[in-house]
């Protein structure tokens, strides 16, 4: 009978080596931090942020524990998003703004976040919390234009300092804080911001017609001139042959049509030969 | 097991009740769980009919050699033993050994692309990165691989350019302007990739429109509606850069299109208008050159004529003179209805009052003034 229970032993004892295994082997992804807790205690961190060591050597990997007797809390370890809801603020010069900001933090202290929140989640909420409260205070301070201007740079990074002594506090690390849009709210201000665009606009084009305007004038001017100058330089060498010249000129274009009627005196020169008569001359 | 129903005794000695009671047990035990194994031809097998007792004892010799081999039992007779069963485990053990060798082939090669590098971990851990290629791994569980596209240009669109949603933005004149642009972006480095950021989509996007808003909100409205849109996006990618690499991102932004930048579609006219204005203004600037062209044109030509002439009248200026006036009059005359007049004040003699009508409108001043310049000239 012994042979018929060889094989339940064993898979009796391969059973308990599995769940002791289980108990007490686990992995570690290189994305993750893992606070060990023996009884309640922390007892270590493994694969704790280190910004120097580069991967594979912070302390990823098949990793044991103490079973049943110590437990884990896996922590992530990748920089992870804060995005705030969308507020308005109130400038210094009564203009409101609407504000998107977002944050990018780590966690590096896995056992104080553990400590002092508990879970991601109210960390997330905590600091988004305290960023809000921040930034309206701060914004706040400003006029329009510097939320608009290069110096927000200096301001946002004014609050990330501010915000980041607090996330210390939860084991937290704010890497960067930007606005993602400051914009004008909808409704009266963004529609009187338009219309100062339009205003501008209408001020723009009126004065690209006057311009046109100007400009074609002066060609025509300078056109004109340089006729007469020309003119001048030519006509001006017999002015009276010039009369005479532009005489004949204006009969041909003047008598064109058949219902002239022309009253002439026999003594008109083109008729004086009619009669055999001399000229004067 | 026909060849024992038709002997008078089984091999074993059985009675022949025995045998039949037996026979459709053992050939249930060896019909089922033996016939997969290696040496699945089993007695069954073997043809009807009565057989040499000689041949049949060699059969039962080697059968019993089988079992042996088979067992660690030994060939007892025992035809209904239930750890017959068992014996079928050995069975087993060599599936599971040929799955097990499966699983290991199977989960220890992979194939990389040529776009894409492999990210190895062991349990979790990084080991290290692999090429494009055919490539051994240790098998799952304790290898896995992320394949990771690294040559993959990936492209985020922020705004959009139809449709009635607006990304306005704000720009250094405190003017709206709606944009729209897409970023490009590749893996530059899987471990970091993968490792460093919990969203790297959403990470691009925020960072893309942090960078954006700040450079729009230097530039002036003309500025980034106009020329100044490639330097823009430029400013853009580098600011994207500087800033996905202070997050260890292992992005890189390979660039940022602008494929809109207008106004915000409530002043869209007023900006049309402006763009009239300047084709209008363009338009009056061509129009008085068209004017300047004629002008100077005719001038020129009117003076070469009368140069012209001149230069012959000179030459003869009485002959030329008389000639030029006969041969106006004759061309002027020869069209219009002509009245000669011999003495003064035979305004009666003129028969129509149409006609005096028509001579009051124009043609006495052109009588007059070739009358004048005839007399002008003859009073030369």
């Amino acid at each position: 009978m012994s042979l018929f229970r060889n094989p339940i032993v064993w898979a009796i004892g391969a059973f308990t080596l599995i769940v002791v295994a289980m108990g007490t082997l686990y992995t570690v992804h290189e994305t993750q931090q893992v606070v060990v807790l023996r009884l309640g205690k922390p007892e270590r961190i493994v694969n704790a942020y280190d910004p120097k060591a580069p991967f594979g050597t912070s302390g990823a990997g098949l990793v044991a524990k103490v079973p049943f007797i110590e437990n884990t809390i896996f922590v992530d370890k990748r920089v992870l998003n804060l995005d705030m809801e969308q507020q308005t603020v109130l400038t210094t010069d009564q203009l409101r703004l609407v504000v998107d900001a977002f944050a990018r933090f780590r966690i590096t202290d896995p056992l104080r976040m553990v400590q002092t929140v508990g879970t991601e989640q109210n960390l997330n909420d905590a600091l988004r919390r305290i960023l809000a409260s921040k930034m309206r205070n701060e914004l706040g301070k400003q006029p329009f234009a510097a939320l608009l201007s290069p110096e927000r740079t200096a301001m946002m990074d004014d609050i990330q300092t501010t915000v980041n002594r607090q996330a210390k506090q939860y084991g937290a690390e704010i890497i960067d804080v930007r606005i993602k849009r400051a914009d004008l709210p909808s409704g009266a201000p963004l529609e009187s911001a338009f219309l100062r665009m339009r205003s501008a606009r209408q001020q723009e084009a009126a004065t690209i017609r006057a311009q046109g305007l100007k400009q074609a004038q002066l060609v025509r001017a300078d056109a004109d001139a340089q006729a007469a100058s020309t003119y001048a330089g030519s006509f001006g060498k017999d002015p009276q042959f010039y009369a005479f010249y532009r005489a004949m000129q204006a009969y041909r274009t003047t008598f064109t049509d058949q219902s002239s009627t022309v009253v002439m005196s026999p003594n008109n020169e083109f008729l004086r030969e009619f009669e055999g008569r001399q000229t004067n001359r | 097991m026909p060849v024992h129903n038709n002997n008078d005794g089984g091999p074993w000695g059985d009675t022949p009740e025995d045998t039949a009671n037996d026979s459709p047990a053992r050939g249930g035990a060896e019909s089922g769980p033996r016939n997969p194994n290696p040496w699945g031809e089993a007695p069954p097998r073997r043809a009807p009919g009565p057989r040499p007792t000689g041949t049949r004892d060699i059969d039962d010799l080697l059968r019993r050699g089988q079992e042996k081999l088979r067992t660690s039992f030994g060939g007892d007779g025992n035809g209904d033993n239930p750890v017959g069963d068992f014996f079928g485990g050995n069975a087993w053990l060599w599936a599971l050994g040929a799955i097990i060798a499966v699983w290991v082939v199977a989960t220890s090669f992979y194939r990389v692309d040529a776009q894409e590098r492999g990210v190895v971990l062991r349990f979790g851990r990084f080991v290290g990165v692999t090429d494009p290629g055919l490539q051994f791994k240790a098998p799952w569980p304790v290898d896995t691989v992320i394949l990771s596209k690294v040559e993959q240009i990936n492209s985020v669109d922020i705004g959009a350019t139809e449709g009635s949603a607006e990304n306005l933005m704000v720009t250094g004149d405190q003017n709206i302007i709606n944009l729209a642009y897409a970023v490009r972006w590749k893996i530059k480095n899987p471990e970091l990739f993968l490792f460093e950021l919990a969203e790297p989509e959403q990470t691009v996007r925020e960072v893309g429109e942090s960078a954006m808003r700040a450079e729009i909100s230097k530039a002036t409205l003309n500025d980034a509606i106009g020329p100044q849109r490639a330097q823009i996006a430029e400013l853009v990618r580098e600011r994207m850069q500087e800033i996905l690499d202070s997050y260890r991102s292992g992005i890189e932004v390979r660039g940022v299109d602008i494929k809109q930048a207008d106004p915000p579609a409530a002043v869209d006219d007023a900006f049309k208008d402006v763009s009239a204005a300047q084709q209008d203004a363009q338009q009056y600037l061509n129009q008085s050159r068209a004017y300047a062209q004629q002008l100077l044109a005719s001038a020129q030509g009117a003076a070469a004529a009368f140069e012209a002439v001149y230069a012959q009248y000179k030459l003869a200026p009485e002959v030329t003179r008389k000639r030029m006036y006969f041969e106006t009059m004759e061309s002027v005359l020869s069209k219009v209805d002509k009245t000669v007049v011999e003495t003064g004040g035979v305004q009666t003699y003129l028969p129509l009052p149409e006609v005096r009508r028509r001579a009051a409108s124009a043609e006495p001043s052109a009588v007059d003034a070739a009358s004048n310049s005839a007399s002008g000239k003859s009073g030369q």
